[in-house]
Order: C-alpha cells, then sequence, then structure tokens
C-alpha cells in the first residue's frame, strides 16, 4: 500500500499500480486514451497529464503522465492544476486537428469517448484554420465498418489486436500525422476477437457493421443484462432493442468471466433472435399436414390430452435451454421420463466431467483464474472454436512466466510498453497435444499432433511422470515420453498450473487423462485448476440434472413405452444420426416442441410453441465453469412468446396438475429448483427477485436519454401502450426508474456521467479492473471438498490398430459455422466454412487426392461429397469434417471412414 | 595541438587499411585492456576521464556504462551498439570518422565491449552513408581475419561479432530507443525509460548504445590516460571534439578542436568567417535541435556546460550559421517541417504540433499569418518541452523555434505588417 495525495487530500492506494489506475479507482475523472484496464500502459496519448510535486513545499510540480508515473508511497498530484489541465486540452485540441467532426453521422455518438474526453478536457473552441488530412477506408468484413478519418492514433486497435488477441492481419502503417490503422490492403479481419475493437476504439474508426443495418443509438436502446447463448463459457453481454428487434451486442463486464472482451461468435451471433424462421405463435399440424398458427387453448388442451397417459409421455430437455425450462420439463414428465438432450456420447462425457470436478481435488478455474495461469496443458480441446473467450484468457496466461522475470528487473505489470520489450516473443509453458493444428499454437512450447486416443495416452503419461500412482500407459513412443516428461516437469514447476480438456472430440479417455493430470498435480501451496470445455450454454446445468440418455428416449419410442414425445428447444438432428432422429420423430405417435426457430425437429412435430430466446425471456444458465447466472429479458416479447418454462407450466395446469401452480416468476422456479435439488442450493439468488426495489424504483432499461417512447408507435396509435409488466425482473421497460448504480447481476448497462462510452465501466468497479462494486454476478456450483485425495481414473488406454483402410473421422470445430444459433445470423454465416474433409498432405497423396478434389465420405452408412482441404498440422490416419455445419450437424463423429476418390 | 581521433585522416586518401592503421599504433589499446585490465577498471577510467556522450545529449559515457549489469548471472547476450544515424541536419562529423579511419571504431568497439561484456555489436549506420557502410565492413572482415574480432580475441578468452547494419533511413533511429526498435524490425518508435537500454535494451537484454564520436575517444583514454586525456582541452571538460559548420561562411568544414575553444574562433578562424556581403545573425550551435545564440554568445566555450549556460546545447556540436540575407521564418519552417516529417507518429504533441507549427511558419511566409499565431507558437513551444513528449525529438525540434521567437520576433512581426516575407521579391 501507498499513501498518496491528491489536491491535498490524502487516499491509500496499491503502490503496485500507476497514478492513473489509482486515480480513476478513487473516483476522480482524468481524461484518457491510449491506456486500457486490460491492455496497460504506453504514454503514447499524453493525455492523462498530471501535475506533480516532489514534496509539500514544492509549489512548482511537474507534469507527468499519470499513466506511465507508479503511485509510490507519498506521491502528491493536482488533476486540477491550471497547467496540468491546459496542457490535456492542448491534447484534445491537437487530436481534433484532424477529427472530421463528424459525430451527428458517426455511428459511435452518444457513447463516444473521445466525445466524452473533449467535454472533460473543457476544449471547445478551434484555433486550428488549416486543411484536415484524409484517408481512405478499407473494407474489413462483415462485423466492421472502417472509418480511418476518424482515427486519434491511440495505438489502442493494433495493441489489442495484435499483442493481446494473437492477430497478424491489423498494423499501422506510414509514420507522423499520417499513421494508418488498418490492413495491408482490403480483407476480412481474420482474428476471431475483432469485434471488440468496437469498444477498444476509443471513437468511430472500428464500428459494428450489424448494427449499421439497424442502426439505434446507444441512448436510444432498450438494454437488459444477459448471457450470450453461443458456448457454455458464459460471457455477460449488454443486448441492445429497438422495436423489437435485437440491434447489436456489447460486452457486460464480469471480473471473474469473460473481463472486456467478448469473441465475435458472442458478440455478432445474436441475428438469430430476428431471423425470419422465428416461431411466435402456437402451430399444430392440420389435416393437410402442415403447419398452421391456432390458438395458444387449442395447442394446451391438444398437450393436455397426450398427459392423460403420462407414462407414455417423455421429456428431452436441451443444453441451450434454461435451467428453468428443463427444470420445468423434467417436473412435467417425471425424472424417470426426463431425458438428455444430448448425443449419448456427450451426455456421459458430461456427467463424468461433472463428477470430476464435484470430487476434486483440481478446483474449475474462473476465466480469470485461467488468465493467471503460469502453465498450461491442453489435451485435445480446440478452445479458439469451442470456448473462444477461454483461447484469448489462455493467450493472456502464456505470458505470466516471462512478466515474472520482467517483475525482478523492476518492471510493474502495468508498463505494457516496457513488459513487451523485455518478454519479446517469450512463452511461459504451454503444451498442446491435439488432433489438428490451433490458433493458440502459435503460443505453445510444445505441441503434439495425434488421434484423441493418442492425446489420452499421452495425458496419461504426464500425470504418471507427475505421480507414479497414476497409471502409466503401455506402448508409448520415445519421442512423446520425452514430451509428457518435459510438460510434467514444466507444469510441477508452475505456482497456478492449469489441464484444459473438453468433450468437443467426443474421448471419455481425454477426460480422464486431464483429471489424472490436474490431481497428480495438486499440491496444498500450489492448487490446480481444471477447466473442462463443454459444447453449449448450459450442457453443464442440463448435466446437473443428471438426465437420462437419449438412446434410451429412442429405444422407449421404437418399443412403444413412450408415444408422446416433448422436445424443448433442441433440434435432434444435431444429436443422432439423420436415421435415428427420423425414427424417434416419426416413431413417436405425437412430438410436441418448444423451440424459438423453426428446424428439422420443429418441421416434425405435431405442436409446436414458441420458446423466447435469451432476449425476450429469463432463466439462467451454468456456464462449464459450474457458474450459474441469470440472464434478463430484453424486451417484450412479441405474438405468444414466452419462455419455455412458462409454456410447460401451462401446459401442467392444462392438464390438471398443480406442482407448478405457484411458479409465477422466474425466483419462484429457481427457488423450486434450489429446494429439490441440492446441488442448485441458492440459485434464486442469481438475480434479486421482481418485487427489488432501490428507494422505492425498479431499474429502468433505458438509459434517461432514451428518445420517443411516446411518439414510437404513433403512427400506429396516438394511444402509448403500456409497457410489458416484467414479473421476473425488477427491471422497467422504460427510462424512469432508480437513476443510481443497481446491483451488477440487474445492471442493463454501463454509463455514468461524463462518462457515456463503455468506458464508465470503471465507474462500476470496485477498483479499476477489478470487481464489480457488490460483487460479479454468478453463484459457484461446483466447488470441490478442501482437502481431496487424487483419484485416479483406472487404466490408459491401450494403442489401437487402425482398422484397414479406414480413416477416423474426427469433428473440426469452427467458431463460425459449428453452432446451431448464431449461423443464422448473416454476418456469422458469411464466415462459415464450407463443408470439407481435412486430410494430412501425405495421407491426400496416398489416397491420390489434392486440395479441393471431390472425395467420397462414408461416415456410419452415410455417404457425403466433400472437397479436400489438405492440412498440413493434421496427426497422420486422422480425417477432419466440420462439425454442425447444417449439412454435417447429424454425423455422430469421432467415426471410422471410408475415403475414395470419385472418378 | 594534438588531433587524436582524426591523425590517420587525410582528405582526398582512403583510410588505413589494418596493416598501416597496425603500424600507426593501432589496436595498441585493446592489447592493453584484455591483456591487463578487468572491464570494471576501463568502465572506471572512461569515468575518470569524464568522458561525455557527443551524439547530443552529453551524458558521462562511463556513467552509462556501469548500469549494466555485470556477473554471471547477467543476462545475456549483451549488446553494444554503435549509433551511426548520423540524421541531425548540419550533423557529418560521424561521417568524417566512419569513413576516414573505420578500424579506430573497431578498437573503440572492441573496449567499449569489453567492458561491459558484449557478446555482440551491431554498427548501425545512416541510409545514405554507403560509402562509410561499404569501408565499416571491409575493416570489420580485417579485423576479423586479424584475430581482432571474434572467437577468443588475441588470446584473452574475450569473444566479440561484430555486424553493420544498414538503416532504412529516418531521423528517429538515431534516438537510441527508436534505433532498437528499428534493429529488431519493427517501427521506429522511441521506447518508454526506464527501464533503460542497459538493463533491457536491444531484444530485452542489456544494452549500451554510443554514438561513433564518442567511442572513438577511447582508444586514446586507454592507451594515454586520464591526465592526458583532461589535458587536450581548453576548459575543464577534457578532450577534443569534432566540430562543424554550415551556412553561409567562408570555409564551411569539419575540424577536430579542443573542447571549450570559444564560438568565435571556430566560426571566424576555422570556417574563415561570414561570406562576404552577409552579417552573421545567429547559430544553432549543435545542430538543428539546439536552441539559437547570437552575437552576444560568440565568446562562450564550445563545452557541454558553458553553451548550457548561454542557453542552448552543445549538440553534436557542428552548428548552423544564419545570415542576413536568409529569413528566419523561412528557416524554421524549413526546420519544422523537417521535425514533422520525421515525427515517428507515436505520441501526440509532436505527432500533430509539429505539423501545426510548420503550417503556421508556412502561413507567415505566405502572408496569412495571425497576430495570435504567435501565441500558438509559444504554446507549442511550452507543451511540447522535455518530459510532455514522448521522447526528445519534439522537444528538440522546439529549442530553434522557441529561441527563434525571442530573438527574430520582429522579424515575425514584419511578416505580418507586409503581409508576406520581407526576403522575397
Amino acid at each position: 500500500m501507498a499513501k498518496i495525495f491528491v489536491e491535498n487530500q490524502a487516499h491509500e492506494v496499491d503502490s503496485k499500480k500507476n497514478l492513473l489506475e489509482v486515480c480513476l479507482s478513487l473516483g476522480y475523472d482524468i481524461p484518457y486514451f491510449c491506456w486500457h484496464p486490460a491492455l496497460g500502459s504506453v504514454g503514447a496519448c499524453r493525455q492523462c497529464a498530471v501535475k506533480q510535486f516532489r514534496d509539500e513545499n514544492d509549489k512548482q510540480g511537474k507534469l507527468v503522465m499519470s499513466c506511465m508515473t507508479p503511485a509510490d508511497d507519498g506521491s502528491r498530484i493536482s488533476i486540477h492544476d491550471e497547467e496540468a489541465r491546459e496542457f490535456r486540452e492542448s491534447i484534445v485540441e491537437w487530436l481534433m486537428t484532424n477529427h472530421p467532426h463528424d459525430c451527428p453521422v458517426c455511428d459511435e455518438g452518444g457513447e463516444c469517448h473521445l466525445q466524452d474526453m473533449t467535454v472533460m478536457t473543457g476544449h471547445t473552441y478551434r484555433d486550428y484554420r488549416f486543411p484536415k488530412r484524409t484517408f481512405e477506408n478499407q473494407y474489413l468484413g462483415p462485423f466492421l465498418n472502417h472509418e480511418m478519418n476518424r482515427c486519434i492514433e491511440c495505438y489502442r486497435c493494433v495493441r489489442y489486436y495484435r499483442e493481446y488477441a494473437g492477430g497478424r492481419d491489423l498494423n499501422v502503417f506510414a509514420s507522423r500525422n499520417r499513421v494508418y490503422f488498418g490492413r495491408h490492403e482490403d480483407g476480412v479481419l481474420e482474428n476471431e476477437f475483432s469485434g471488440n475493437l468496437v469498444e477498444i476504439c476509443p471513437t468511430g474508426v472500428f464500428t459494428d457493421k450489424t448494427l449499421k443495418k439497424h442502426y439505434t443509438r446507444k441512448w436510444d436502446l432498450q438494454m437488459a443484462p444477459s448471457l450470450c447463448v453461443h458456448c457454455a463459457a458464459g460471457c455477460n453481454i449488454t443486448p441492445g432493442e429497438r422495436y423489437g428487434t435485437v440491434r447489436r451486442i456489447v460486452n457486460r463486464y464480469n471480473h471473474h468471466v469473460n473481463g472486456y472482451f467478448l469473441c465475435d461468435r458472442g458478440r455478432f451471433g445474436y441475428e438469430f433472435v430476428n431471423a425470419p424462421e422465428r416461431i411466435r405463435e402456437p402451430q399444430m399440424r392440420g389435416h393437410g399436414g402442415t403447419l398452421a398458427p391456432v390458438q395458444k387453448q387449442a395447442a394446451l388442451g391438444a398437450v393436455a390430452q397426450m398427459l392423460e397417459t403420462p407414462e407414455k409421455v417423455i421429456g428431452i430437455g436441451s443444453p441451450r435451454a434454461s435451467i428453468e425450462s428443463n427444470y420445468a420439463l423434467r417436473e412435467l414428465v417425471g425424472e424417470e421420463h426426463f431425458y438428455s438432450g444430448v448425443s449419448e456420447t456427450e451426455r456421459r462425457l458430461t456427467a463424468r466431467a461433472i463428477e470430476i470436478l464435484r470430487t476434486g481435488p483440481a478446483r474449475t478455474p474462473s476465466l480469470v483464474e485461467i488468465e493467471a495461469a503460469d502453465a498450461v496443458l491442453i489435451l485435445g480441446e480446440d478452445v479458439t472454436q469451442t470456448a473462444p473467450r477461454l483461447a484469448l484468457g489462455l493467450r493472456q496466461a502464456a505470458l505470466n512466466a516471462p512478466r515474472e522475470k520482467a517483475k525482478k528487473i523492476g518492471i510493474p505489470q502495468w508498463h505494457d510498453a516496457a513488459l513487451r520489450e523485455v518478454i519479446q516473443a517469450e512463452h511461459g509453458p504451454f503444451f498442446i497435444a491435439s488432433a489438428a493444428g490451433s490458433r493458440l499454437d502459435e503460443v505453445a512450447t510444445a505441441t503434439l499432433r495425434a488421434a484423441p486416443n493418442e492425446v489420452a495416452r499421452f495425458g496419461f503419461a504426464v500425470a504418471h511422470a507427475l505421480d507414479s500412482a497414476s497409471p502409466q500407459p503401455s506402448n508409448l513412443s520415445a519421442d512423446m515420453q520425452q514430451l509428457a516428461q518435459k510438460a510434467a516437469e514444466a507444469l510441477k514447476q508452475a505456482q497456478r498450473p492449469l489441464i484444459v480438456a473438453g468433450v468437443s472430440c467426443g474421448s471419455m479417455a481425454i477426460v480422464e487423462a486431464a483429471a489424472n493430470v490436474a490431481a497428480a498435480l495438486c499440491r496444498p501451496e500450489a492448487p490446480a485448476h481444471l477447466a473442462i470445455v463443454l459444447p453449449e450454454c448450459n450442457s453443464m446445468g442440463l448435466g446437473l440434472l443428471a438426465p437420462r440418455s437419449l438412446d434410451e428416449a429412442a429405444e422407449a419410442v421404437r418399443s412403444g413405452a413412450a408415444e408422446t414425445v416433448i422436445v424443448l428447444e433442441n433440434d435432434l438432428f444435431r444429436r443422432m444420426g439423420r436415421a435415428e432422429a427420423e425414427a424417434l420423430l416419426q416413431g413417436a405417435k405425437a412430438v410436441v416442441a418448444i423451440d424459438h426457430l423453426l428446424n428439422d425437429t420443429t418441421g416434425r412435430a405435431a405442436i409446436v410453441f414458441p420458446a423466447s430466446t435469451f432476449a425476450e425471456g429469463d432463466g439462467t444458465l451454468v456456464s462449464h465453469e459450474g457458474r450459474a447466472q441469470g440472464f434478463v429479458q430484453l424486451a417484450g416479447a412479441t405474438g405468444s412468446v414466452q419462455e419455455s418454462w412458462r409454456w410447460l407450466r401451462e401446459i401442467s395446469l392444462a392438464a390438471g396438475h398443480h406442482r407448478m401452480a405457484d411458479w409465477l416468476n422466474v425466483t419462484e422456479v429457481r427457488t423450486a429448483i434450489a429446494d429439490g435439488l441440492k446441488i442448485f442450493a441458492g440459485l434464486e439468488s442469481v438475480t434479486p427477485p421482481g418485487s427489488f426495489r432501490i428507494a422505492g424504483q425498479k431499474i429502468p432499461r433505458a438509459p434517461h436519454r432514451y428518445s420517443g417512447r411516446t411518439a414510437m408507435l404513433a403512427n400506429i396509435s396516438v394511444h402509448e401502450p403500456k409497457p410489458p409488466e416484467d414479473p421476473d425482473s425488477p427491471l422497467s421497460f422504460s427510462m424512469e426508474g432508480y437513476p443510481g448504480m443497481p446491483p451488477a447481476s440487474v445492471n442493463p448497462f454501463f454509463w455514468a456521467p461524463s462518462w457515456n462510452s463503455i468506458q464508465s465501466t470503471a465507474k462500476f468497479q470496485e477498483e479499476v479492473g477489478g470487481e464489480l462494486r457488490g460483487g460479479d454476478p454468478g453463484l459457484r456450483l461446483l466447488e470441490p471438498p478442501a482437502a481431496a485425495d487424487p483419484q485416479y481414473h483406472s487404466d490408459a488406454p491401450a494403442d489401437p490398430a487402425q482398422p484397414n483402410g479406414e480413416w477416423l473421422a474426427v469433428p473440426l470445430h469452427h467458431i463460425f459455422g459449428s453452432e446451431e444459433l448464431s449461423i443464422l445470423s448473416p454476418a456469422i454465416a458469411e464466415r462459415a466454412p464450407k463443408p470439407y474433409v481435412a486430410l494430412h498432405p501425405e495421407d491426400a497423396g496416398a489416397l491420390n487426392l489434392a486440395e479441393g478434389t471431390e472425395a467420397e465420405v462414408r461416415i456410419n452408412g452415410s455417404t457425403q461429397r466433400l472437397p479436400v482441404k489438405l492440412a498440413p498440422d493434421m496427426a497422420r490416419g486422422l480425417a477432419g469434417i466440420p462439425a454442425g455445419l447444417p449439412q454435417t450437424k447429424s454425423l455422430q463423429l469421432p467415426a471410422w471412414s471410408r475415403i475414395t476418390k470419385l472418378p | 595541438m594534438e588531433r587524436p581521433l582524426t591523425k590517420n585522416i587525410q582528405p582526398g586518401r582512403p583510410p588505413f587499411a589494418l596493416k598501416e592503421y597496425e603500424q600507426a599504433g593501432g589496436y595498441q589499446s585493446v592489447r592493453k585492456a584484455l591483456g591487463s585490465m578487468t572491464p570494471g577498471e576501463v568502465t572506471q577510467l572512461v569515468k575518470d576521464s569524464n568522458l561525455r556522450g557527443r551524439g547530443g545529449a552529453g551524458f558521462s559515457t562511463g556513467m552509462k556504462w556501469s548500469f549494466v549489469p555485470m556477473g554471471d548471472d547477467a543476462p545475456r547476450p549483451k549488446y553494444l551498439v554503435v549509433n551511426g544515424d548520423e540524421m541531425e541536419p548540419g550533423t557529418f562529423k560521424d561521417r568524417v570518422l566512419l569513413e576516414g579511419d573505420p578500424h579506430q571504431l573497431i578498437e573503440a568497439v572492441i573496449l567499449a565491449s569489453y567492458a561491459i561484456q558484449a557478446d555482440v555489436c551491431y554498427v548501425f549506420i545512416r541510409r545514405e552513408y554507403v560509402l562509410a557502410t561499404r569501408l565499416v565492413n571491409q575493416a570489420i572482415a580485417e579485423a576479423y581475419q586479424g584475430g581482432w574480432i571474434g572467437e577468443n580475441i588475441q588470446g584473452s578468452g574475450y569473444s566479440l561479432e561484430v555486424h553493420v547494419h544498414s538503416s532504412a533511413g529516418r531521423y528517429m533511429c538515431g534516438e537510441e530507443t527508436g534505433l532498437l526498435n528499428a534493429l529488431e524490425g519493427k517501427r521506429v518508435t522511441p521506447r518508454a525509460k526506464p527501464p533503460f537500454p542497459q538493463v533491457s535494451g536491444l531484444w530485452g537484454k542489456p544494452t549500451i548504445v554510443q554514438n561513433v564520436e564518442t567511442l572513438c575517444n577511447l582508444p586514446h583514454i586507454v592507451n594515454n590516460g586520464v591526465a592526458w586525456y583532461k589535458s587536450l582541452s581548453v576548459t575543464g571538460e577534457g578532450g577534443t571534439k569534432l566540430f562543424g559548420v554550415s551556412g553561409k561562411v567562408k570555409r564551411p568544414g569539419c575540424w577536430e578542436l579542443p573542447v571549450g575553444i570559444p564560438m568565435r574562433e571556430l566560426l571566424e578562424e576555422h570556417a574563415g568567417g561570414m561570406r562576404d556581403g552577409v552579417r552573421f545573425r545567429g547559430v544553432l550551435p549543435g545542430g538543428a535541435s539546439t536552441d539559437f545564440l547570437v552575437e552576444e554568445h560568440l565568446d562562450t566555450p564550445m563545452d557541454v556546460a558553458s553553451i548550457a549556460k548561454a542557453g542552448s546545447r552543445l549538440g553534436t556540436g557542428t552548428m548552423i550559421v544564419l545570415d542576413d540575407k536568409t529569413c528566419p521564418v523561412g528557416m524554421l519552417w524549413n526546420l519544422e517541417h523537417f521535425f514533422a516529417q520525421e515525427s515517428c507518429g507515436w505520441c501526440t504533441p509532436c505527432r500533430e504540433g509539429l505539423p501545426y507549427t510548420e503550417k503556421i511558419l508556412w502561413a507567415f511566409e505566405e502572408g496569412q499569418g495571425k497576430a495570435e499565431d504567435l501565441d500558438v507558437l509559444s504554446k507549442h513551444v511550452r507543451f511540447l518541452g522535455p518530459g510532455l513528449t514522448f521522447c526528445a525529438l519534439a522537444p528538440g525540434a522546439m529549442a530553434p523555434l522557441g529561441s527563434g521567437l525571442k530573438h527574430f520576433r520582429g522579424d515575425f512581426e514584419k511578416h505580418l505588417e507586409q503581409k508576406g516575407c520581407p526576403w522575397r521579391s
């Protein structure tokens, strides 16, 4: 700690920080541009100058950049000093000499850090009378708009994109006042985290292109605290709505989860909410066999009739539906009739992952803990594609070991410029074993390319090298043995080792190998972390409900034990082979689907209920960390759309049951779940109840500057409609309500006086870059017992022989394309790959296949014609197939395949 | 009068090859230092000699070296980088040394490298110095062959690699940390200090960046000792220095002279005084980024302390003379045009402020100047000062402007009155 004086006022601050950080944390306003809490200091913009004095007798003082000055004990500074103020004003004046002042037509207007800082410095009158420089703008792909003339050269974009996110194709060119930030030529920005440039850029150089298509100013958006539904990482988001459509997503800071950043799938995948495939009214299959809208009561009545023979009704849950909806289905059909909505392989893997994380000894880490790891081993999971935000965190973790070295020569951790010079291209211990190459390979100490089974055997070898009590795999090659030894040593020396695995390659052995390594590493002084990546936003939540296997559901239908199948927010064609899915859906007497989109499953249902997406409903999702987080409805639903749990409650009531009669709001449902299942204890507290008030007021979803509410629908009716009721949360559909800071879990947006942009996040934090005031949202459900002994998973798998002439087809995941909902957003669809089969060039050569030639791939009796993609970083003997694309979604991988060249 | 730095240099004659250089007493200092002195003793000797950097900043050389981590646990490799990016307008002294006596530089490089126990030396040479680059490369090849550099130099157990890097050419490359970035293949932006290059320099390793002329003093200090070195100067700072004069003088050129000779002597005796028909108005005593001195300062001794006291900087010791037939505002415009163009674009005041001053000065020249512009220029002088910008480029650029506004204010006013440049007709 250090005692510093600001305007002669004493403050206790953290001496390991710089003056800018501590002053912002204390609530002082100092304008800045190039500094960012996640990027550190480089001293480029000179905007944060303050006057520093040697001691109390020093009346002269000198101007220093607060971001580059440590908060040493006894520091004395003045922010209001006249010279400092004048200098800061000059900085903005200089920046403005080339800024086009085009705020009225700029998408950043109203949430522009440059606007805020300009006002803060007091620069209002412009002396500059000479011509401004102009630039050509670039096409950067479907996500981002480029307007270089607005640039104030703070260098944040390239620092973020290149150094933080590992991108290569954005750079700074030229020099003096002609520096240009862009690509070497027009083209799609490649990096998976490019969308964060929208928030990193302090002005309107990089803006959200998807927003541009249905543009609305921040002040005109209705917003709510929400969660990303496109993977299991649990990133917190702030979606914005106007006129019933979602307009955009921005990051919602959560210190323990996503921090300041989202991935591009999370940011730009939202447009499925507005998709024409949305179901808005209940539908029933008529005599002609086509679905047609019906009155709600008719549909409910029809299902109620089916429920007259409850033993013949089964429910299939979903990893993309909330805990509340899954639990409601389980309540409706009974625990013994509640089946998993995921493939049998995935269900078993998820169940094992849960068991491992519950029993310990390794803990499941939060994202902030992942970022703090100082040695990493990844087994089998291409995190960049399956849980992208984790990959961004892992990239930072790779720098922790060299950062420690920098500390030894006295470089403070906030001093990014100096850190980068010392660290250069160095990385800490980072090992990846996987079937194919990944974006993180470039930060890896060593990589191993092998089939999933071999990856698992490698993991077992690492665990055995750490603790001989852990089983040893047989016949390991000398190379693998050596690498295992090297990885084990590096992990052992680390203070915060991290093992990452996942279920995406369908290998139980990999999950168990990862568990063994983590268990072998765990010591009281250096606890190891084990992150197991699950595929979907509520895979963990569904897994915790311990549903029965989908195969058993299929069997129940086949045997006639089940006649009615209620499918919750799920397309079963993604969960099983096409034939199996057809058999299940056609075999049932009636299929009832509750979903928000038309898909292959709803297309085969007799009755369909329109479910809300994250945007129109409330619920809880459990991330793969085991963090239960609530999401709050963004806008009033249109048509009959409502949460699935509300539909299930109504079905139950229509059938004359009263078990769910009290579930009038989401808090009641959460309370019922917490009462019903011990693992969910405390669930009701993830967000305050609908009755919660601050100073007797609700929390407004819309900013106080929200315009035209009374006039928005005046072209239809001059009577302003009554805002929708929200029994689930304390948020109002209005700009009226409590103007102060609400609890973080129900904070609809970041906005503070003088801070209109997302940089206002600092005002909501205990300290800059730290936890949100009053605690970050989320309830961790999985904490292993404190002193758990290592439990090793039994036998390491043997080296399997490759069946003659067959290739192991493995799924290759794509951030853009492999996920069901986001691909319905046009921008994401544009980035999705076409189906292909990836082969190692030598394997392709053996098959007489070249890049682009069509091959016939037979998997599990189905045949695909796929163009060949040569992948030099694939393991030999494997065939990579893109997972989850509309054309490949039903392939159950990994599976043995036959590949032949088409004549 | 002794001329240790240039004793082997004769205009019009190619520099000494290795054999000639050795016959002239070359590389003796290396035998002495590597044979009988510890690295610490070499550093101490240089500290005692009071040698100050000749690149412009005038910092004590021995002091600079003493910050390099020494001993077995020091990070490796360590680097010596020779700053031969002589791009300061009006400055052409290092060129004389590079082209005139490249072996002297290599001898000095070995001494400095030995003192800080560097493993590798890069000689960073300005793009346009094509001849110097060729000659230094030749000399390096000879020195490798002669066993003066490379593995186990003269059986001492000390090894050193030396490479030449021909710059891609930016003024910023002369700034020591910008130079390091350039060497690493990065954009030429300056680095934050601290950490200083001595601790975290080239590729994050301990590094000393030293100007060509500074280094060339070393063999003579090692050979002849501190007392001899100190006795060379007129004033107390010790040694000789290459001084240059450009502008409308009779004999512009470059001479090795004792540190501390009066400016008037340099101007009138060595440069031959002003050309006929023009009168002296002022001088930038140490290159383009130093403050104007005028008539009253002509008796100032040319050393770091005296020139500083007079209100300017010795800088590189190469002066640019302004005469009464040249428009001071036009000269300032030319200088600021150069500096604005050479700004790397990293920090706001330099990147945006310098073009602003350039545009205002041009407006004066074009008759578009306004009285308020003088305040705007003064504000730039104040806010582009040391510590406020990221590196010394902009403060250097403000030195002639600030002093020009003081000494030639009347000329600015004439531009306003006559709505244009009085020197143009």
